[in-house]
């Protein structure tokens, strides 16, 4: 049965077609394989969430081998909605592309594009497939490495240095969390993560642990732009190609939320956050998070950066639901990484198709663009309103079940934060509506129209979803409740 | 006939999408807005029977979080807002044709699709079965009528525009939903119920800062000082203030005030509590301080802004007072006021149209030109002063029966002294009108032609329309008993 390997082929599929990408040295053929790639993940993905929907979690051992020796991939309804969060953004992005990528990146570096591309894909995939801790390092440095590949193929020069700056910053996370794994390691004798959770507890206490606990979250929170370790996310943000910003804001700080989540949950339990201040540092910096970047993010001129901020921002509401320690908290945080993978990728595709007529993404530049691309703009203010969390729209929904979480614990402070930082993003938000919308096209600028149909249709699918997973939240509420349950239930 | 339910909603919108196939026609696109406001009143309508016998027409439309249904239900306060709402909104059609024609208004279109889509937001407002649902119509209101407030696109309107949204959106987030969500986690549940859901579920403190939660994130009543949006608001096309900024948006407002009182509270937890009456207290001063202000405002259009302001506050502080009587009191003017004011828009707008005036040290003796405008105007002040035979005078009358009720007869004297205000501030314009000299012809530029005492009404449209409004004004009068029996239920537990 070809379906039970599943669980590995979603993350093998896309990291054996990288290397063929690059034989194919032709652009057009490396997208066409990608996307159907892509696409084929997006299958898989759609199969492995409903296996474990059914029939709870599933464990595969690579090449059979044994737990503890071999590799274990496992994917538990957590994983599988990671999991399919990358593929459908990802798919989606690749229909996007072309017309996109072949306007910022030379010609005869398409393909490499392609291939980093699905690399940084795979290497995502592999972190939520993976039950093995060290083979998460792996996965982290695939995705990071082509990661910094693709944001230094953007056309301006400084992409250069914003991609030197996340390298290091980057390496530094890497590194920081080998060496948690390995103090880990050394007290337990173990890699994998079901182990390390049956094996762990007993050593809980020590030193080593605490300093490992420590190593891990600074490594991850560097990966997900965590306050204040998210000094390389705005530059890479704004410089990196329009596709690679919108794909990287929709997945890759989400999964490294996963690996967190995985960290506090799965490998030490819920009882960690009673030893440790663990709850009031992170609590702590989502707020800050959620304030002040919300409130950076109102003094940016350039739209990318401006979205770049409020991802810092969002990322602290996200923070908050797990500092929470609660099943409904862990939930909110679940949701938001689906709801907000929605969100942001509408946005930053949006600012693609900006970029593709206008060559720019500053307010001022995007003046009287309303008139001039209708539907663009229009998914940008339906998106827009998902962000600030107006009714019918995903982003509501995750206010709705972040505040309903803080009530719950009677943190009253989490709900008035939110709240604020709602205000911040209306703010934000409305000062590029108001450029767009009511002010004329600047004297002298190029004459635009709408972008072709085939950017249309994938931004409008992904802005559309806003409303769809906004009024019809099975699918998203339903998986994320029981990705919550089991993280605190069966972790501990 | 509960099957015409979800056709409130579908009716307008689909009138909203034949407007934009209709835009290149603008005879047939008029049309299409007055055939679909008319077929939403007779589908409102066609539900009163039913909900007057006692039934509540219910609907799930479908569940959008787990225990949380997306849901219509018409209860008899809902179904008075949409009779009021739907029905003139054919009157206020009527008006605008004229009105928008005749002063050559740009992208029409846009102007009436939006207006559409807001009356669906609106009836989903006054039909929503629990509070989720009349939050997201809310919203929808909100996000609706933006564009029709910076319908000019001027420097103005934007500025006007971020007042708007910037109040009502951050009270609804920041304040209302919290509230919303407060409440879900208290209760359990956010259904409309009779009696409140809240009752043994917060406790005897915490219930006074819930109650200010809603109070102040319902925007749209106009609560000072948060009232501000409501005179920015002035900056749309007059069809857009009489009919959603005297009617269907602040009248969601109050009527949300109320529903929550009413069907969350319940009015036995909230009377006599040292929040409400602090609440009435609030209601009371803004309802006098606007009055004031309107004394002062020479544009007509913003005298009217915080003429409405106060006259929403007759209703919030009915509510606060919470007695049987003085929440039907609330109810009715809903109704009373919505004629009475909208009579008034339209007869300043008409006065805009036919002379481009907007002062009111600008209308001297306009009484002779316009007279059945004029007329009509007397009419309006008369109901919104609370004379008889005017239906404002009833509403008034329920509001004072309820304050006696409750034992606050404070608050009797505070609206005897408003109606004292509100001739201050409304009857010098009819003075003017009808006992002041025509300036000299030079001054007043096209009207030299028709000389003294020569008549120049607005458009026809806009005469059919105010006469309509002024007319349904005085008949309420003797309708106040229907909406009383109407309303009944709301003051049993």
């Amino acid at each position: 049965m070809i379906a039970e390997h599943f669980p590995v082929l979603v993350v093998i599929l896309p990291l054996v077609t990288a290397p063929i990408c690059v034989m194919l040295r032709h652009g057009g053929r490396a997208w066409l394989l990608a996307t159907i790639v892509t696409w084929a993940s997006f299958a898989l993905a759609i199969a492995l969430l409903r296996q474990v929907m059914d029939t709870g979690a599933i464990s595969y051992l690579l090449g059979d081998w044994a737990a503890p020796w071999g590799i274990e991939y496992r994917i538990d309804q957590l994983s599988a909605f990671i999991i399919l969060i990358v593929t459908a953004i990802g798919s989606v992005m690749m229909v996007f592309a072309p017309k996109s990528v072949t306007a910022e990146i030379p010609g005869d570096r398409v393909y490499l594009f392609y291939t980093m591309y699905l690399l940084t894909f795979a290497g995502l995939l592999g972190m939520a497939a993976t039950g093995d801790a060290f083979n998460l390092f792996v996965f982290l440095e695939i995705s990071s490495l082509s990661t910094y590949v693709l944001i230094s193929l953007g056309k301006e020069r400084r992409a250069l240095t914003a991609a030197y700056r996340y390298l290091v910053l980057g390496t530094l996370g890497a590194t920081f969390y080998i060496i948690g794994v390995g103090m880990m390691y050394q007290m337990t004798g173990t890699l994998n993560m079901a182990d390390l959770a049956v094996r762990l507890p007993a050593v809980a206490e020590t030193k080593t642990i605490l300093v490992a606990v420590g190593f891990l979250t600074v490594g991850i929170g560097l990966k997900m732009g965590l306050f204040p370790l998210h000094l390389w996310l705005p530059n890479a943000y704004t410089y990196a190609p329009s596709v690679v910003t919108a794909f990287l804001a929709a997945t890759a700080t989400k999964v490294a939320v996963y690996v967190l989540l995985r960290i506090y949950y799965t490998f030490f339990g819920a009882g960690i956050f009673e030893g440790l201040p663990v709850s009031n540092l992170l609590l702590a910096l989502g707020i800050i998070a959620a304030l002040g970047m919300s409130a950076v993010a109102i003094f940016q001129d350039n739209a990318k950066r401006l979205l770049a901020y409020s991802s810092v921002a969002q990322l602290g509401y996200i923070v908050i639901g797990i500092s929470l320690v609660t099943a409904t908290g862990a939930m909110a945080s679940i949701l938001h990484l689906f709801n907000h993978a929605l969100i942001k990728g509408s946005l930053f595709l949006v600012l693609a198709c900006v970029f593709y007529r206008i060559g720019s993404t500053k307010v001022d530049d995007m003046a009287g663009l309303g008139k001039s691309m209708p539907f663009t703009m229009a998914a940008f203010v339906l998106a827009g309103f998902s962000l600030i969390g107006i009714p019918l729209t995903t982003g509501f929904i995750s206010k709705w079940f972040l505040i309903n979480a803080a009530l719950e614990k009677g943190w009253w402070i989490v709900a008035v934060v939110v709240v604020a930082a709602t205000l911040m993003a209306v703010i934000y938000f409305w000062k590029v509506i108001e450029a767009v919308y009511f002010r004329p096209r600047p004297d002298g600028a190029l004459v635009v129209t709408e972008v072709p149909a085939l950017m249309l249709v994938p931004l409008w699918v992904l802005a559309g979803a806003n409303i769809y997973f906004g009024t019809n939240t099975n699918l998203s509420v339903g998986t994320a409740r029981r990705a919550a349950e089991i993280l605190l239930g069966g972790g501990g | 006939m509960e099957s015409l339910l979800p056709w409130t909603i579908v009716i307008p919108l689909i009138g909203a999408g034949l407007i934009i196939l209709a835009r290149h026609r603008p005879n047939l696109r008029e049309t299409v807005t007055l055939l679909t406001a008319a077929a939403l009143f007779l589908s409102v309508v066609s539900l009163t029977p039913a909900v007057l016998d006692g039934g509540r027409p219910s609907l799930v439309i479908w569940g959008i979080l787990p225990g949380l249904d997306l849901m219509l239900r018409v209860e008899p306060l809902g179904m008075l807002f949409g009779l009021v709402a739907s029905g003139l909104w054919i009157v206020n059609s009527l008006y605008s044709i004229g009105y928008m024609r005749g002063n050559k208004e740009q992208s029409q279109t846009r102007f009436y699709f939006f207006f559409a889509v807001s009356l669906a937001a609106a009836i989903g407002v006054a039909f929503a079965g629990n509070m989720l649902t009349l939050f997201m119509f809310y919203e929808i209101l909100t996000i609706c009528t933006y564009p029709l407030v910076t319908h000019s696109g001027t420097a103005e309107a934007v500025k006007s525009g971020r007042t708007y949204l910037g109040i009502l959106i951050s009270t609804s987030i920041g304040l209302l939903m919290v509230g919303i969500i407060w409440t879900w986690n208290a209760a359990g549940t956010l259904d409309f119920t009779p009696g409140g859901i809240l009752k043994g579920k917060v406790s005897d403190g915490l219930i006074g800062v819930l109650l200010f939660l809603y109070m102040y994130g319902i925007g749209k009543a106009a609560l000072m000082p948060i009232h501000r949006w409501l005179p920015a608001a002035m900056v749309a096309p007059t069809p857009v203030s009489a009919l959603l900024h005297a009617v269907a948006v602040v009248k969601a407002g109050v009527f949300t005030v109320l529903k929550v009182i009413i069907y969350i509270f319940g009015i036995e937890l909230v009377n006599g509590t040292a929040a409400s009456l602090l609440l009435a207290g609030i209601a009371a001063a803004t309802l006098l301080f606007a009055s004031v202000i309107a004394m002062q405002k020479d544009n007509l259009k913003a005298r009217l802004a915080y003429s409405t302001v106060s006259q929403l506050s007759y209703i919030i502080l009915g509510a606060a007072i919470a007695t049987g009587a003085s929440v039907i009191g609330g109810g009715m003017h809903i109704a009373m006021h919505a004629f009475g004011k909208i009579t008034l828009f339209f007869c300043a707008g008409a006065i805009y149209t036919a002379h481009h005036l907007t002062l009111v040290s600008e209308l001297n003796g306009i009484g002779r030109k316009m007279p059945v405008t004029m007329i009509a105007f007397v009419v309006g002040a008369l109901s919104i002063i609370g004379l008889p035979p005017m239906g404002g005078s009833l509403s008034k009358w329920h509001l004072m029966l309820g304050a006696a009720e409750g034992e606050q007869f404070i608050f009797i004297a505070v609206w005897m002294l408003s109606s004292i205000l509100s001739v201050a501030y409304l009857m010098p314009i009819v003075v003017r009108a009808f006992f002041r000299p025509l300036p000299t012809p030079q001054s007043v530029g096209v009207a030299a032609t028709g000389g003294e005492g020569g008549i120049e009404e607005a458009p026809l449209f806009c005469l059919i329309a105010i006469v309509i409004s002024a007319a349904g004004t005085f008949a309420l009068f003797f309708a106040a008993g229907d909406i009383g029996q109407l309303l009944a239920p709301l003051a049993k537990p």
